[in-house]
């Protein structure tokens, strides 16, 4: 029996159509009044928007294996992974519109997502989430619970001294974590190879005697396959693993990124070789018919449609709600739990 | 009328470039550092040019290792380099604060003053473009905060380079701390003002030289950076109303030109700080109890316009309503009168 049932398959191909679709329809309501001259800050969806064609597989192979009670961080680079982890797509598509309904009532953009129902954040700062996701797996040891936390970086992100950290500290208390670099070859501008001699990200897995293993393409059974493994390892107590899968930018960095530094066979392949269409050709493989991915496709297509155009309804935060959400709490603490004096008979 | 062959109108990031090249030419010791700062020319332009001119060497795009890169601009400082080394968006220190904290700031003090590190560390600040709350901050008191660092803010392209210039020269560590909204990139259009005329002969601009950039006998307006252009436009608005607003550029926060703002202050009797960082324990906070201290009685009335005390909120209605508008600045002043 293959370790990828048909059905995982499918859901695997819906996530990533979904994604895939959904980031060509964020593009172009991002782009309207944007047009012709680029300005950041105009248009319906303001500031930076990173889009993940080409990194799709990565977030439903690994994503797939997940529950809801498992915690997963992601990065500036978030949507496909929010997808797949079943973020509510409405509310996230009203965030990035900036909407009072929005995931984080228009406060925190597309950088910053938090859906606490399925336990999935993102954060702009690179390898920043690799530490709360330790601090997941960290919970779910002390509360004695079989749940797992993912975090996804990118190879960039292999650098910087938190992911280094939370490897040993991951490592060294045996917590079920598993650490997912998404290899698209580039730091904006920069080549990977520019700014690391180890062409295997999951090499750094050596250095803290933890399982390190590299997918060396985006096919998406392949990825669940080993994502199954690490994760299966993880809920069994049996520690932390470090997985690299080799994806594809199809795009630039963010949206305006002129690209300028970038060889055009590089953007060629990476526009050559599409996951979701060895995915369908699998699919075929396996037995599904024509229509059923078509019906997969249309569902697909739809949700996202529903989505942009509920979002686009939601109305604007009030300005006067930039002034709440600091705390949780009052300023003053929590303070009624303060000892009532003559309740005690401490005053006479 | 003709521009002079020695003078040209240079947006502020092609300004602070041509500084940073010309000491480039002058000494082999000075070198750049940073992400995306080879081939990209830095995601805010302040280094155009630059690799194409020194090369990979000299222009070196480097690990996203904040706390490595900056803590090796310290020691290449140290041993006599003249280091430059940029944070792509100055929220990023958090990553690197301790090479920053506790050794560029430090190490001359702890040594008695027998080292230094003359370095600069450049870094993009500021908002108004829906970038966050990771993105978009100035910061500018956490860096002031810290005894052992030169803290500077240019708003034009002519203080541009001659800060850059000074910046570079000074033995002691400096933080150049440009704002986005006026380097003039093309995806995010500056306002007017920070596009001036440029001479192409080295100049420099000492620290602690507060411009007044603007006189007027009503009220002073302290500010740096971004609002430097907002509190001009509030000046005009003012004035439409027969109000005399005196609008008064840091340029650089340490040293902090005391002299300056306090000589407006005696004139004008009212004082408003602008600032775009939060606005408890900060800039806004410390200009007013620096003017209290010198001199008290000249304090007729004070206002404070800064970010509330929340972190930068992504949504336009809600980045608009924290970041100081011109309208806030004239709201402000009308409030001392
Ligand atoms: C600490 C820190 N330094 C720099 C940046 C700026 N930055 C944002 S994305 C990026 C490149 C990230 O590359 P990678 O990790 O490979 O992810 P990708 O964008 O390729 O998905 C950089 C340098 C940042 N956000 N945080
Ligand atoms: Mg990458």
């Amino acid at each position: 029996m293959p370790l990828v049932s048909e059905q995982t398959m499918e859901e695997m191909f819906e996530n990533m159509v979904t994604a895939r679709h959904y980031e060509e329809r964020l593009q172009e309501e991002y782009l309207e009044g944007k047009q012709p001259a680029f300005d950041i800050s105009a248009g319906p969806i303001p500031g930076e928007l990173h889009l993940a064609a080409g990194h799709e597989a990565a977030a439903a192979g690994v994503v797939q294996h997940l529950r809801d009670d498992d915690v997963v961080t992601a990065t500036h680079r978030p949507h496909h992974v929010a997808i797949a982890k079943g973020v509510d797509l409405e509310r996230m598509t009203a965030e990035i519109f900036g909407r009072e309904t929005g995931l984080g009532k228009g406060k925190g953009g597309h950088m910053h997502l938090f859906d606490p129902d399925v336990n999935f954040a993102c954060s702009g700062i690179i390898a920043e989430g690799c530490p709360p996701a330790v601090g997941a797996g960290l919970a779910a040891k002390k509360r004695n619970t079989d749940s797992v936390a993912v975090s996804f970086l990118g190879e960039g992100a292999i650098d910087q001294g938190a992911f280094l950290e939370s490897l040993n500290f991951a490592a060294v208390f045996d917590l079920p974590v598993v650490f997912v670099i998404e290899d698209n070859d580039w730091a904006i501008s920069m080549p990977k190879e520019r700014v690391t001699d180890v062409e295997n990200g999951s090499k750094r897995a050596d250095g803290f005697e933890m399982p390190g293993v590299r997918v060396d393409c985006d096919d998406a059974i392949e990825i669940a396959e080993v994502a199954g493994e690490a994760i299966g390892r993880a809920r069994d107590r049996n520690g932390p693993t470090l997985m690299e899968v080799q994806v594809h930018r199809r795009m630039g960095h963010f949206m305006g990124d002129p690209e300028t530094y970038r060889p055009e066979a590089d953007q060629e392949a990476a526009a050559d070789r599409d996951s979701i269409e060895r995915l369908e050709a699998d699919l075929r493989d396996a037995g599904v018919t024509d229509d059923r991915i078509e019906e997969i496709r249309t569902a697909a297509h739809d949700r996202v449609e529903e989505a942009i155009e509920w979002a686009k309804e939601q109305p604007q935060p009030e300005a006067d709600a930039a002034h709440e959400d600091v705390f949780v709490n009052p300023m003053n603490g929590v303070t009624d739990s303060e000892p009532d004096f003559e309740a005690i008979g401490g005053d006479d | 009328m003709a521009e002079s062959k020695s003078t040209r109108e240079l947006t502020m990031s092609r300004a602070m470039v041509s500084a940073i090249a010309h000491e480039m030419r002058e000494d082999s010791e000075v070198f750049y550092m940073g992400e995306d700062v080879a081939d990209y020319g830095g995601i805010f332009d302040s280094t155009q040019g630059l690799r194409e001119e020194f090369g990979y060497d000299r222009v070196m795009d480097v690990p996203i290792s904040e706390t490595a890169y900056l803590g090796a601009a310290v020691g290449a400082a140290q041993v006599g380099m003249r280091p430059i080394a940029e944070l792509m968006f100055v929220d990023f220190f958090g990553v690197a604060m301790d090479q920053i904290y506790n050794q560029m700031a430090k190490n001359t003090y702890m040594s008695g003053g027998n080292v230094s590190v003359p370095m600069v560390l450049t870094a993009a600040v500021g908002g108004t473009y829906n970038d966050a709350a990771q993105h978009s901050q100035t910061l500018y008191g956490t860096f002031a905060h810290v005894p052992g660092l030169k803290v500077v803010v240019p708003s034009t392209a002519y203080d541009a380079k001659g800060l850059m210039h000074n910046a570079i020269r000074d033995d002691d560590p400096v933080l150049y701390m440009f704002h986005k909204r006026l380097m003039g990139i093309g995806w995010m259009p500056a306002p007017e003002g920070p596009k001036t005329p440029v001479p192409e002969t080295e100049y420099t601009i000492p620290f602690g030289s507060a411009d007044v950039k603007r006189a007027g006998d009503d009220v002073t307006i302290v500010t740096l950076g971004l609002h430097v252009h907002r509190a001009l436009e509030a000046a005009e608005t003012l004035a439409d109303e027969g109000m005399s607003a005196e609008v008064i550029d840091l340029r650089s926060l340490v040293p902090l030109d005391t002299d300056t703002i306090v000589e407006s202050v005696e004139k004008t009797g009212s004082l408003v700080v602008v600032d775009e960082d939060y606005r408890s324990f900060g800039v806004t906070g410390e200009i007013v109890a620096t003017v209290a201290d010198e001199s008290l009685g000249a304090l007729e009335s004070v206002e404070r316009v800064a970010v509330p005390d929340v972190p930068i909120p992504y949504s336009r209605p809600l980045e608009d309503e924290v970041i100081p508008s011109t309208k806030d600045i004239v709201s402000a002043v009308q409030r001392t009168q």
